[in-house]
């Protein structure tokens, strides 16, 4: 098919990365052999985490759900094969915190017996209902974000003062040195991501399907202009890191900047990785719901190369797949070199967000530097991919005025670590800016309980007197109702008069009382007349009180 | 502290950077001790272990380990610029005050590298020529125009022993700046001031081929990228049309700009001092302003002050300016609409 080349537009900054691509890339997409044991997490989704339907005992069918899908922003979890449920309970899982999560573990039958697979009518599928089933079916970001998908492939409700979305953004820029799981995906399987994205524009109702692969991906390039329709344009970007990042990706390709704080919807473009798009079709065509997907292993290992392995599959069984750690290693990489993190324990799993494993070396990754004055050298303003002024927010975010940080735009900040990369005082921009972030979050959440504290605690207070003042209302409406009442002298009721008769006396006497006492010049006080005992008691609570500093009075330095 | 991203820029340090700088201005310094003189070599070795004795003595005193700074080798092009600044030749003690207000003063007093306001070596500068307005003024005459040449003995003799030996006259000579300022004010005309030894065929006499070398020193930091575009061509673009407007407006009473740019400091300020990031403005935009009004500065003060040069003040006044200015210009955010916004 014939184009005119398509205008790219140029992002400021970026970096130009060692690819680390031809590690992985030369040999075809490996299935991982069934395990014994899976581990799946019930969080492994941006939102709230899937609620376990199984219990402890439970048998399970590969593809069954285990997990579904609570509240708008979740999507459901599946057993990966078929076995018994043996442990629900909180595990290693992929997360920079190193902190444990809950994850149903499954004993594998070694029969891999499958729920029957229910292929949908999508084309003459209600949308709602076609969405639902995603939903079910636990499709969510593959490209590491792992936002559930149904969500954005919603095209109705666009947000105030935003038109229809119009273009479909295939990224398969995978900018980010090392991994090649989407490349190898887009090599092997151009035809199935490509039906995916025609689903998605169908659902989005778009005309425009572009899908965005760096230059360096000459193989991939050629198998997806090989299986494009006329609707889908195969566009090759420019390899320069981040390239792949959504918002960088977009710009590339229309010239159109998301507004900051907003979604790509706002501007009509809807994007999804590759590797989602090949999940959508696997759910939607063939009517299996997403318990795998392609990682990279690469790095210091025997057998570098991309894996199909089953979401659920500890990290250890992944290397152990790809050969085994060379001698040397030290330690793992989850996604890649520029945004992944540490693995603290390799008993995690592989989650719908983990895209690559890159085992280190010293010599693969030599120890970084230790860091200097910042002497504003400007390296990583210019590297920015965001224009960003990162020497000024690392000035602040240091001295930890968060204040002046954002005024620096601290939220607009991706992370993509080009700052970090180019710094010549070896400075770790981005940890400092992670920093800055959480500590405002954490400010604001501060604050937030403040304010609901103050909110209930003067809520109470206007409800108190409120019902105060009703109470008053209420008795004053009885009491004149029976004043009334009284003066009409209710014949029908000789009880009541009765009463007031022993009331009225009661009274009487009372004043009488009052009026004798204070004839003779006693007044009702409880403190006169006490024993000596109490008086001495009450004099020495006087003296200490009064050495007591007053509030007022306190030293204003304390 | 996720510690991503994992791999950083290879071959890619302060002392990366600071080698470079140095390595820039060789061109300069080859021509300089072709054209005047071996006595450079004195006042550059000098400068420089003055800079590291006196690096170590701050470190000392502020309690800050060694290493790392004497590393980063930011105290050795400080001293390569000021030796570079000061007439060569001059008695040790007009270095070591310069080095001392330079390093101490400029930067140790600040918090060291990376936090000093204004630029050390025109901090020593601007310290000297106040203080000692002769010492400063005696510029070796180039080879050949100077009665007595000065060899590399002559001239430890002359910084270490004093000048007992050879009067100043013998081996120096006014400026070309200096020249045209006096000669202006005794009201000569421009021709016969353009004709006497001082000057060559654009700018002073073989100060212009020194002067060129630095274009290149400097054209080789652009093209390592150590520096960016801004900053020397807002320079030399604002010394130019401030000179020229200046000579169109009153051709008898000031230079026109080629001499401008090929005397006195202007090369290395554009390219070497003027650039200095920890001084400058650091947006784009503030760097344009920078550069562009401390060069309309220079030939203020060169045209209408009191010094032969104003490389130094005004370099130094708009170090001044440089927060105020990157305040202002701030760059337009990706996904930001342009003009200034309220914070959110």
């Amino acid at each position: 098919m014939e184009r005119q080349p398509r205008k790219l537009f140029h992002f400021h900054g970026g970096v130009r990365l060692d690819e680390h691509k031809a590690e992985s890339n030369a040999s075809p997409i490996r299935p991982m052999p069934l395990l014994a044991r899976y581990v799946v997490p019930l969080r492994q989704h941006i939102g709230t985490p899937a609620r376990a339907l199984v219990c402890v005992g439970d048998t399970v069918l590969r593809g069954q759900v285990i997990g579904a899908a609570e509240g708008y922003v979740s999507t459901a979890v599946h057993a990966p094969t078929s076995g018994r449920v043996t442990a629900i309970e909180p595990r290693a899982v992929p997360h920079p915190s190193g902190l444990y999560d809950l994850a149903v573990v499954i004993e594998a039958d070694g029969e891999d017996r499958a729920v029957d697979p229910r292929p949908l009518d999508w084309p003459h599928m209600d949308p709602s209902a076609l969405r639902n089933r995603i939903r079910e079916m636990g499709l969510a970001g593959l490209g590491g974000a792992v936002f559930p998908s149904y969500i954005k492939l919603n095209p109705g409700a666009p947000r105030e003062g935003a038109g229809a979305i119009h273009t479909l953004i295939l990224n398969g820029a995978e900018c980010e040195p090392w991994i090649t799981c989407d490349d190898r995906l887009m090599r092997e399987r151009a035809g199935e991501v490509l039906q995916g994205a025609r689903i998605m524009a169908h659902m989005l109702g778009v005309r425009r399907i572009l899908v965005g692969v760096e230059t360096n991906k000459p193989e991939a390039l050629a198998a997806l202009r090989q299986a494009a329709d006329e609707v889908t344009e195969i566009v090759a970007v420019p390899a320069r890191y981040p390239g792949g990042g959504g918002k960088q990706l977009t710009y590339t390709l229309t010239g159109v900047e998301v507004p900051a704080g907003g979604l790509s919807t706002d501007v009509g473009i809807q994007v999804f990785n590759v590797g989602t798009a090949y999940g959508l079709y696997r759910a939607v065509v063939q009517g299996e719901p997403l318990v795998s997907r392609i990682v990279t292993v690469t790095g210091h290992v025997a057998r570098p190369g991309n894996y199909e392995a089953r979401i659920g599959t500890c990290i250890h069984d992944l290397l152990a797949a790809a050969g085994g750690c060379l001698e040397g290693a030290n330690g793992e990489i989850v996604g890649g070199p520029m945004m992944g993190f540490e693995l603290m324990d390799r008993d995690a799993p592989v989650t719908k967000a983990v895209n690559c494993v890159i085992v280190k070396s010293p010599v693969l990754f030599p120890p970084k530097p230790e860091a200097l004055p910042c002497f504003r050298c400007g390296a990583c303003a210019q590297a920015c991919p965001v224009q960003l002024q990162p020497f000024e927010m690392y000035w602040y975010s240091r001295t930890r005025d968060f204040g002046k940080a954002q005024a620096y735009k601290l939220f607009d900040c991706i992370e993509c670590g080009c700052c970090s990369y180019v710094c010549p005082s070896h400075i770790p921009l981005v940890d400092f800016f992670r920093f800055a972030k959480s500590e405002i979050w954490e400010r604001e959440r501060e604050n937030q309980a403040a304010d609901q504290a103050r909110a209930r605690h003067e809520f109470r207070t206007f409800r108190l007197e409120r019902e105060k003042q009703e109470k008053a209302e209420k008795f004053a409406k009885a009491a004149a109702a029976a004043k009334a009442k009284a003066a009409a002298g209710d014949p029908a009721d000789p009880e009541a008069a009765k009463k007031k008769a022993i009331l009225d006396a009661a009274l009487a006497r009372a004043a009488k009382a009052k009026e004798e006492m204070a004839a003779a010049g006693i007044a009702p006080k409880n403190v006169d007349n006490l024993p000596p005992r109490v008086e001495k008691e009450i004099a020495e609570i006087e003296t200490r009180r009064a050495r007591v500093p007053h509030p007022g009075q306190e030293d204003p330095h304390d | 502290m996720n510690g991503s991203p994992f791999t950083l820029l290879a071959n890619n340090s302060v002392s990366a950077v600071m080698l470079k700088v140095m390595a820039a201005l060789i061109p300069g310094i080859i021509a300089h001790a072709w054209f005047f003189g071996p006595g450079i070599w004195v006042s550059l070795l000098l400068c420089s272990a003055l800079g590291i004795g006196l690096e170590t003595l701050a470190l000392l005193m502020r309690a800050r380990p060694l290493g790392p700074a004497l590393k980063d080798g930011s105290v050795l092009v400080t001293a390569w610029l000021l030796a570079l600044s000061l007439p060569t030749l001059a008695p040790w003690w007009l270095y070591a005050l310069g080095m001392l207000f330079a390093v101490v003063v400029a930067k140790h007093l600040y918090g060291g590298f990376g936090q000093n306001p204004f630029n050390p070596a025109m901090v020593a500068y601007a310290a000297l020529i106040v203080s000692f307005p002769v010492y400063m003024t005696q510029w070796p005459a180039p080879v050949g125009v100077a009665p007595h040449g000065v060899g590399l003995g002559e001239a430890l003799d002359l910084v270490f022993a004093g000048q007992g030996g050879i009067s100043p006259d013998a081996y120096t000579a006014a400026t070309a700046l200096d020249t045209w300022k006096t000669q202006i004010r005794m009201g000569k005309p421009v021709a016969d001031i353009l004709a006497l030894p001082a000057f060559g065929w654009g700018g002073g006499r073989a100060q212009e081929l020194v002067a060129l070398m630095y274009l290149f020193g400097g054209l080789l930091l652009l093209a390592n990228r150590v520096i960016t575009w801004h900053i020397p061509v807002a320079f030399l673009s604002g010394l130019a049309l401030t000179a020229s407007l200046l000579h169109a407006m009153n051709p008898a009473q000031h230079a026109g700009p080629v001499l401008h740019l090929l005397s006195g400091g202007a090369m290395l300020g554009a390219f070497f001092i003027a650039t200095d990031p920890v001084s400058a403005a650091s947006t784009p935009r503030g760097k344009l302003i920078f550069a562009g009004l401390a060069g309309l500065i220079t030939v203020l003060i060169r045209n209408f002050g009191g010094y032969p040069d104003g490389v130094a003040f005004a370099i130094l006044l708009m170090n001044v300016a440089a927060p105020f200015i990157d305040a202002y210009t701030q760059p337009r955010v990706f996904g930001h609409k342009p003009g200034r916004e309220d914070r959110t």
